[in-house]
């Protein structure tokens, strides 16, 4: 809640402080520029530079405030850490009272501290001491080194000052502390609002966790090797799918019979999602390396296929008129007419198909794998390693990113035409 | 002497719905070589389907078309043609687009190349050589698709509206243009159109058809095209008799459209 109230603050505060206050020196003077309708015209409207920058900055700022990482110049308020305390009051069977102090030190999670030294006291109940780690708790036996104990049936009857019922717990300014059903006190110091390690790791441990994985690797295989299994076979499915798709979507695009036999396959396969073949392809293929190229195979297949299909069907018909009155014979057409004409087609299949490949990939290796990106992840949330879960999440994210922006690149190198026209 | 007969073509349309389209009726037609025809008449008269049954790319219900004694069945490169737009190769450069024809026949770049480069230089393109076509103005554009017509050698060229998607003033620089280019190559051309003032300008025989059944509604014999090899087509429009023309063309037209309007208004009272 207050991460989102911080995020929109920040969204709207950075809009209204770049758009009003630096539109005067990033006027912009090219065409576009001199557009005064811009509402609804797509090509009006770039992504804003300066937003991006401040979007994943925000989102690298907010992560660190919430866990009190080295990065972020503010933080939201952190577990207490040091020596702190809190009083509570026994009473012995006679109905006497006593009051006694806990003194608590309270330190980060992992480290070793030496338990507070406690002054012996007046009264029957005598002070406690006791070793917490940050936003753990600790409970604290009061009546081991009191005259009076549980057994002779002395009790906790109020903690800094206020009643308590076994069961109830009391906010006191140290943290929090439970009269629990067998008498003891259990003490948890104050948390703050950042996340614990465990459940978001600050960026830095992400970072210096990555650094580790990459020098000395994880699970038997370095870093390299996890990432480079996963690519190869999405390169490799992804490849077969093409081989096998591309020629199909032609055959359909240009063959009655092609059209009408593989018509109820494909528009049958197509909505069935990749994920759900993986229990069938297990079965078949077992989890190694065929099984998976198998998967990524099908999932590429039908998207190239249509889309090599649609490229065919798409060629202006005054082309194909054109080349045939310019002599060329169907041969020459289809080389030199229909294939060109359905590379755009193709390339946006092909960027649809990596993308959805690269997905499939993922979640096949989360289900069963030795090697590769989910496994990693995978197997890292069995041990409670949030951070190597982020890593992989994140590498993952940058890695299909990559994916497209390269086969964009590909795109306007090898078709730049589309669109044109 | 070669020629181009079109013997008694009748084009008939079967629709789905059971009904059909007479789009042409007993269209009949000998043509020169080295003639230039054009063809004008109301939307639907079947202008388009015959140009497209010259060209191959439709057989029709009856009646053939011979060039030179030998009976059209399919297309081919003798028969070349121009469309109104979107038939260039947007893949190739400007020169491979002019070359294609050519280049699918076989030959080697040291055959096609002076005839290219020749033709780029007439339609003034020989800077764009190495352009996109999609980089290219639409009328730079109509002009490589003459050249690419033009590089095949063609005995016959059709043209359908070649010249209708470009402005007033592009189109009067490619209608000089292709009457230079008719009176170099002396090439058989066929030009549909829907501009009388084109039609007068680029027919030495103008066809006037009429709509439903589609046929020949009358047929002319202008000097206009020779005057305009000579000199500049601003001053042959000024002539008295293109005017004339103009004017009896436009009415019968007119009229034409009239007829129709008054049919369907019938059909659908
Ligand atoms: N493939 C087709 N199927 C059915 N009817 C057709 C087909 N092609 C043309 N027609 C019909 O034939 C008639 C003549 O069409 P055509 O395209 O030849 O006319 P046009 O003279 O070229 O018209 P425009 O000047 O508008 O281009 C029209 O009535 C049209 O509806
Ligand atoms: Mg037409």
């Amino acid at each position: 809640m207050i991460a989102l109230s911080v995020y929109l603050a920040i969204f709207i505060g950075s809009f209204v402080l770049i758009r009003i206050g630096l539109r005067r020196w990033r006027a912009r003077h090219d065409f576009t520029s001199l557009k005064t309708v811009t509402f609804g015209d797509e090509s009006a409207v770039r992504p804003d530079r300066a937003a991006s920058i401040i979007s994943v900055v925000t989102i690298f700022l907010i992560w660190g405030a919430f866990t009190g990482s080295k990065w972020a110049p503010v933080h939201v308020p952190g577990p207490f850490l040091g020596d702190t305390q809190f009083t509570f009051t026994v009473e012995a069977p006679d109905g006497t009272r006593d009051d006694a102090t806990v003194f608590a030190r309270v330190q980060p999670v992992g480290e070793s501290a030496a338990t507070p030294d406690v002054p012996p006291n007046a009264g029957f109940a005598q002070d406690d001491a006791v070793t917490v780690a940050a936003m753990r708790s600790s409970l604290v036996i009061w009546d081991e080194n009191d005259a009076i104990n549980r057994t002779d049936g002395a009790r906790v009857v109020a903690v800094e000052g206020q009643a308590v019922a076994p069961g109830a717990t009391v906010n006191t300014q140290a943290g929090d502390v439970t009269l629990t059903a067998r008498g003891t006190l259990n003490f948890a110091p104050a948390k703050g609002m950042q996340m614990e390690p465990i459940w978001l790791p600050a960026p830095e441990t992400v970072l210096a966790r990555a650094g580790e994985i990459a020098a000395t690797g994880y699970q038997n295989f370095t870093l390299w090797e996890h990432l480079g299994w996963s690519l190869y076979r999405v390169i490799a499915g992804f490849a077969l799918g093409a081989l096998v798709g591309i020629p199909l979507g032609y055959a359909m695009g240009l063959s009655d019979w092609f059209r009408g036999w593989f018509d109820p396959i494909v528009e049958f396969m197509r909505p069935v999602p990749p994920l759900a073949l993986i229990p069938l392809v297990i079965i078949w293929a077992g989890i190694g390396e065929a099984g998976k190229i198998i998967l990524l195979f099908l999932a590429a297949l039908w998207i190239m296929t249509i889309a090599a299909r649609s490229g065919v069907s798409g060629v202006a018909i005054a082309k194909v008129h054109a080349a045939y009155s310019l002599g060329a014979s169907k041969w020459q057409i289809l080389r030199h007419v229909i294939v060109p004409n359905s590379l755009p087609e193709i390339f946006t299949g092909a960027r649809v198909a990596m993308g959805v490949c690269w997905g499939t990939v993922v979640a096949a290796e989360l289900v069963a794998a030795e090697k590769g990106a989910g496994m990693m992840i995978m197997v890292a949330s069995r041990f409670q390693l949030t951070d190597v879960v982020i890593m992989g999440i994140i590498l993952i994210g940058i890695i299909g990113y990559a994916i497209d922006i390269l086969m964009r690149i590909a795109e306007k190198w090898l078709v730049p035409w589309k669109g044109r026209i | 002497m070669s020629t181009l007969s079109i013997e008694n073509i009748s084009m008939r349309f079967d629709l789905p719905n059971g009904s059909h389209v007479q789009a042409l009726q007993d269209v009949g037609l000998t043509l020169n070589t080295g003639e230039l025809l054009s063809i004008l008449g109301p939307s639907g008269c079947g202008k388009t389907t015959l140009l497209n049954i010259l060209a191959g790319f439709l057989a029709p219900t009856q009646g053939q078309i011979t060039l030179n004694g030998a009976r059209v069945n399919g297309p081919g490169a003798e028969r070349g043609m121009v469309f109104q737009q979107g038939a260039l190769f947007e893949w190739m450069s400007v020169r491979d687009n002019v070359s294609f024809g050519p280049r699918m026949a076989g030959q080697r770049e040291a055959q096609w190349k002076g005839t290219v480069d020749h033709l780029l230089d007439v339609v003034g393109l020989r800077d764009f050589k190495d352009k996109s076509v999609y980089e290219l103005s639409g009328g730079m554009q109509q002009r490589v698709a003459l050249a690419r017509c033009l590089a095949n050698e063609p005995d016959v060229i059709l043209m359908d509206e070649p010249l209708g998607a470009l402005d007033a003033l592009t189109r009067e620089k490619m209608q000089g243009l292709v009457l230079k280019l008719w009176k170099e190559t002396g090439k058989t051309i066929i030009l549909i159109t829907h501009s009388v003032e084109e039609a007068l300008l680029l027919g030495e025989r103008l066809l006037v058809m009429a709509p439903r059944p589609g046929r020949i509604h009358r047929e002319y014999h202008l000097p206009f095209a020779e005057m305009g090899v000579q000199q500049d087509l601003r001053s042959v429009k000024k002539h008295p008799e293109f005017a004339a023309r103009r004017e009896e063309i436009l009415s019968m037209i007119w009229d034409m459209e009239e007829e129709i309007m008054g049919r369907s208004a019938e059909a659908t009272a």
